[in-house]
């Protein structure tokens, strides 16, 4: 009985520092309607500078207390200087570009933290007080959590009142609805936000100070911090402060004892939950649908097939593309065939993301589920090369067919969360049925045919089927169902009263979606010889994301420019320098400044505007 | 002929009644007003005809058929068109898509993947578009129209499916006085050369005196009047709740 | 009051307002006057800021607004009702009062809640009523009501009487005669000319970004051309 009541305590006390983090980026993008990827990082560094302050203060409550505020202020300042120097000059931009910057961030902030203060975890000394017991049903509970469980409902209580009861806060909820509006009524609107990041990054700062006593600073904090975030933000409901509040419960709480009962599925249990409840409840908890904040970009640009002069660019790259095997070396040519099955797989990702209108964050699952498909069908049925690529895409699209009924109801960010939650069930079985997959070893020896056996042939078969592809999903896009599945996206309203079914048109994408990234999956699994379940990790469905946003939604030169920048300027780095992580970052930072509408979006626009000047 | 026939449909949001009990009848080429105050209820009333809400109680009929409760997609395909209050468009598509889609739906071509879509129904879209007299704007993209200019290419799109019964909510808004009426003379002129059945809200007394065969008066969900444009006018309540004096809209 | 000198404003590449000049006295009620797509709105949310202008003066008491930010515009004492309404939905009435809420100006008393529901009286019957649950009209009062908050010496109103029943419209006439009668000057985009005609002093046609026209109200009643070239009336 002590024992199930000191779990529970000790979920409390978790939920607390979860809802700290969540609340910080639920009001963020209640307000702003950033995705902000990097509110991990200012988690992270609240940590890391929590710690440089606290181990220089004295041991007492109230010395702990001061630092832990110090470093709040100093997270809130760093949001301020991220919302100020960057995050305000792309507001107008779509939607997800936003989301495209902060993850530069993310990198940025990765290195700098490794620079700044070493490679090492960093535990803080902790004083006697902290480390103090209670009794408690004859079982000893650490004095620090029964403080951490009082935290999280005092800060909810704080925040309520604040958004209620002041002025600001009442500005604050006007601006989310139309913040023109607001700044038409004389409030200073980039004010408002600044103050508004800024809070929300003081409290991820807090969280991760507080964090400090029960474990450590550490690199890896910041990628936990911002998916646990996501999960709890999007259970409890986009925006709402008591969702995010009961889902941290929610979360905390079964985690706590999930851990005992379920130790195998403790890794994806909170994706679990999370498909779940958005199966259930499509806003998640306390949420509502979420309405287009006005004042934003929402008018959409006119989309265009490209002007011949255009397309006889893209020849003359496809045949540079069939000759670069003679005058390349053998890495260059493997890097150039990576290249080609990212073009294939952003551009999958493009035919959810651009006309469907469906941003993934799990886009890897489809990728894996090909790659392990092709493994299993050369490995386990012996099948040839050609019959693995053909099982890879059916594989894929089978899946996305079964997942693809939950996912297609919802819309945006919960849409977006619900394929990240399939991603990492499809990770977990990888991972564990090891029986099967071999776990983390993976499936080794996926080998191409005896006669695509030479890398230059498999380049050339590669180029052969991954531009046939895109160039098959493109026409599709300007045939009859591109054009009725940009319908549902633009206005659903209008969709379903001229007698379109959304639910399928978008099902059908996604199917379509699902087999070109199987068959990219599959093309991976033999140019690498093996596949792991890295292969279905977060970092590849963000890798995805990248790709697409930074060539642009718009048309389908956008995922091939960007696919081809991103893959490019990665290997270039991983090549020159061992900062990489920072000059990506920063790159990536300046293409979303200098091309706001993607690579491609934004080239196009200029281009048009010369010719038409 | 009666092509819609609405008998005692009711709605309620949380208590609040904005439809109660309501039954009317309209006919072949019968051009139909149904005004009343704001919040009077009669978007729902529209919602409810085409599916986009489903009534409380209540029955819808069309051309004979009970089309209670279907949804919009269903009640499309049995030929009502209708065009909202809050213009709804596909703004990253040009006028002459737009229209496109409304006709690849309508003649079931969807689910075409290869042949582009810029090759299907162009001059039957053309055709509409000039109906509609937007033929000039056919390439521009619809996010960026003028407000009147939408209501017009909404009525294009609601025209695709060549409709038996033609629902607008408030088809005028924001339109230029002389087009209103335009605008109005031409859904007349379709009603009658095709017979549709046109039901229509409006608070242009001009466009409602104009051109109405039939004018219904809702008020707080209730039916509280029926009948022509002078017995309308006339009618005490009716002026009372909704048309005033008459001084800020031209004498109606 | 306001004089503006050949002002240009665009969406993206496409020019809209190519040279619009005209002047608005104070304490006068003006009527802007066009065709759809004329650029009716796009003039006022030039003067506001929200598009901001390519070229061209905006002369708001003396000082040259164009080119400034929307808030620094709006404090400046220019008060702006959008087309479509926006009422914050999820805001009670009094909140979307409090949002517009800026310090009085030129010596004049405030607007407060108190002033605004005597003149609405239907607002002050749903103090906490949320946006989101109010009739259109009532929608309608309640963004003039918030923008009066702010004191403006200058009120924008685009298309007021749009999408209200004709009790409504008569009612709205006669605040935005109230109005008058307080000092606020009032430039006003409307397509219903019985309205227009029952409020304001002078008129401003414009087409294709231009004005092409000004004068008093009676002025433009007996100038038949012009009401067939441009209004086709
Ligand atoms: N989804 C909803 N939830 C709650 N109340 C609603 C909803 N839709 C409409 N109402 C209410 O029902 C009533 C009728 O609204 P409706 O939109 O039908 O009015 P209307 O007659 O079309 O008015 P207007 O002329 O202003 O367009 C109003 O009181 C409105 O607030
Ligand atoms: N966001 C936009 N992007 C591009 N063009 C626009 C945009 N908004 C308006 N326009 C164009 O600018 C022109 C003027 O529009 P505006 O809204 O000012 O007209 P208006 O006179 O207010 O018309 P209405 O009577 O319909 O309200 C129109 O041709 C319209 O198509
Ligand atoms: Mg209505
Ligand atoms: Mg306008």
């Amino acid at each position: 009985m002590g024992f199930v009541l000191v779990q529970f305590l000790t979920g409390l006390a978790s939920a607390s520092s979860l809802f700290l983090v969540a609340a910080g980026l639920t009001v963020i993008f209640g307000v702003t309607r950033v995705v902000n990827f990097a509110h991990g990082s200012l988690y992270m560094l609240g940590a890391y500078l929590g710690w440089t302050i606290l181990s220089r203060l004295p041991g007492g409550p109230a010395w702990f207390a001061g630092g832990v505020v110090l470093a709040g202020l100093g997270i809130a300042a760093v949001g301020v200087l991220i919302e100020v120097l960057l995050l305000q000059r792309i507001y107008k931009a779509p939607e997800l570009l936003q989301l495209l910057a902060t993850f530069g961030v993310v990198l940025v902030v990765q290195d700098l933290v490794l620079k700044l203060w070493g490679p090492n975890d960093l535990t803080l000394s902790r004083p006697p007080w902290m480390r103090s017991f209670v009794q408690i049903a004859g079982e000893r509970m650490p004095f620090y959590d029964l403080l951490m469980i009082g935290i999280g409902p005092l800060v909810l209580l704080a925040l309520w009142l604040l958004f209620t009861r002041t002025r600001w806060g009442t500005l604050v909820r006007a601006a989310t609805q139309d913040r023109e509006m607001v700044a038409a009524l004389g409030v200073d609107q980039r004010l408002l936000f600044t103050t508004v990041f800024a809070l929300g990054a003081g409290l991820a700062g807090i969280g991760g100070a507080l964090a400090l006593p029960d474990g450590s600073a550490n690199g890896q904090m910041d990628l936990t911090a911002i998916t646990d975030a996501f999960v709890v933000v999007v259970v409890g409901g986009l925006g709402s402060l008591p969702g995010a509040y009961l889902a941290s419960l929610l979360i905390a709480l079964l985690q706590a004892f999930g851990i005992v009962l379920l130790p195998k599925i403790t890794l994806v249990l909170v994706f679990v939950v999370m498909a779940v409840v958005l199966v259930v409840r499509p806003n998640g908890l306390l949420g509502r649908k979420l309405t287009l904040a006005r004042g934003e970009a929402n008018t959409l640009a006119l989309v265009r097939p490209a002007e011949p002069a255009l397309r006889w660019l893209g020849v003359a790259a496809l045949l540079l593309a069939v000759w670069a095997p003679w005058f390349v070396g053998p890495f260059a040519l493997s890097v150039m065939t990576e290249m080609l099955v990212a073009m294939l797989f952003a551009a999958s990702l493009h035919v959810m993301m651009g006309p469907g209108g469906m941003p993934s964050f799990g886009h890897a699952a489809w990728f894996g589920l090909g790659a392990y498909g092709a493994a299993f069908a050369v490995k386990g049925l012996a099948l040839s090369m050609p019959a693995a690529l053909v099982v890879a895409p059916f594989g894929a699209a089978l899946a996305a067919l079964v997942f693809g009924g939950f996912v297609v109801r919802l819309s945006g960010v919960y849409l977006a969360m619900l394929t990240l939650a399939f991603a990492q069930i499809v990770w977990a079985v990888m991972f564990q049925a090891v029986s099967v997959t071999g776990g983390d070893n993976g499936i080794l020896g996926v080998w191409p045919a005896g006669w695509a056996s030479n890398p230059r042939v498999f380049y050339w078969l590669t180029l052969a089927i991954c531009v046939a592809c895109v160039l098959v999903l493109r026409r599709a896009l300007y045939a009859p169902f591109g054009y009725a599945l940009r319908a549902t996206r633009d206005s659903a309203l209008r969709a379903e009263a001229i007698g379109l079914n959304a639910g399928s048109l978008r099902l059908v994408a996604l199917v379509i979606a699902g087999a070109a990234a199987g068959l990219a999956g599959g093309l991976a699994a033999f140019s690498k010889g093996s596949v792991f379940p890295t292969y279905i990790s977060i970092d590849r469905s963000v890798d995805a994301l990248v790709m697409v946003l930074l060539g642009g939604v718009q048309s389908m030169a956008g995922p091939v420019v960007g696919a081809l920048a991103y893959t490019g300027l990665f290997d270039m780095l991983l090549m020159v320098t061992d900062l990489w992580r920072l000059v990506l970052g920063l790159s990536i930072i300046a293409l979303v400044l200098v091309f706001p509408q993607g690579i491609a979006g934004t080239t196009y626009r200029l281009w048009l505007r010369g010719r038409e000047a | 002929m009666t092509i819609l026939n609405v008998a005692g449909i009711s709605k309620s949001f949380g208590g609040v009644r904005a439809v109660a009990d309501v039954s009317f009848s309209v006919a072949a080429g019968e051009m139909l007003a149904l005004i009343g105050p704001n919040g009077a209820g009669k978007s729902t009333c529209f919602n409810m005809l085409n599916g986009q809400t489903a009534p409380d109680s209540g029955r819808v009929t069309l051309q004979g058929r009970d089309i209670t409760g279907l949804s919009p997609r269903r009640i499309w395909r049995l030929g009502v068109g209708r065009t909202f209050q809050i213009t709804a468009t596909f703004a990253s598509m040009t006028v002459r898509e737009n229209v496109q889609v409304a006709l690849l739906a309508h003649h079931r071509r969807v689910w075409r993947f290869l042949r582009p879509a810029f090759a299907w129904f162009g001059a039957e879209a053309d055709g509409l578009l000039a109906q509609v007299g937007m033929a000039e704007q056919a390439s521009r993209a619809a996010g960026v129209l003028a407000y009147g200019d939408l209501k017009r290419l909404e009525l294009a799109i609601a025209l695709a499916n060549a409709p038996a019964l033609l629902l607008m909510d408030e088809p005028t808004a924001g339109m230029a006085p002389s087009e209103r009426v335009a605008l109005m003379r031409l859904a007349r002129d379709l009603a009658s050369q095709r017979g549709i059945a046109v039901l229509f809200t409006e608070h242009d007394m001009d466009v409602v005196f104009g051109v109405a065969d039939r004018i219904l008066v809702l008020n707080r969900g209730e039916l509280i009047a029926e009948g022509d444009g002078p017995a309308i006018r006339s009618d005490a309540r009716v002026r009372a709740v909704y048309l005033g004096s008459g001084a800020t809209s031209g004498g109606h | 009051m306001l004089n503006v000198d050949d002002l240009h404003s665009y969406y993206g590449r496409a020019h809209i307002l190519q040279g619009a000049s005209f002047a608005l006295p104070a304490g006068e009620v003006m009527v802007l006057l066009g065709r759809n797509g004329a650029g009716k709105s796009t003039t006022m949310k030039s003067l506001i800021g929200i598009v901001r202008p390519a070229r061209g003066r905006i002369d708001f008491a003396g000082v040259d607004i164009a080119g400034w930010e929307p808030h620094r515009i709006a404090r400046a004492g220019l008060g702006y009702v959008p087309e479509e309404r926006r009422v914050f939905t999820d805001l009670t009435v009094l909140e979307n009062l409090e949002v517009g809420r800026q310090p009085a100006r030129d010596g004049r008393p405030a607007w407060t809640e108190e002033r605004l529901f005597a003149l609405f009286p239907n607002l002050g019957r749903m103090r906490t009523r949320a946006g989101g649950r109010m009739s259109g009209g009532e929608q309608q009062m309640l963004t003039i009501a918030r923008t009066l908050m702010g004191n403006p010496r200058l009120l924008l109103l685009d298309e007021p009487s749009e999408g209200l029943a004709p009790v409504i419209v008569e009612e709205m006439a006669g605040a935005i005669l109230a109005l008058k009668q307080e000092g606020v000057t009032v430039l006003l985009a409307e397509q219903n000319l019985h309205f227009a005609a029952r409020v304001a002093d002078r008129a401003a046609v414009i087409e294709k970004g231009r004005i092409v026209w000004t004068g008093t109200m009676a002025a433009l009643h007996a100038d038949e051309a012009v009401r067939t070239a441009y209004l086709a009336v």
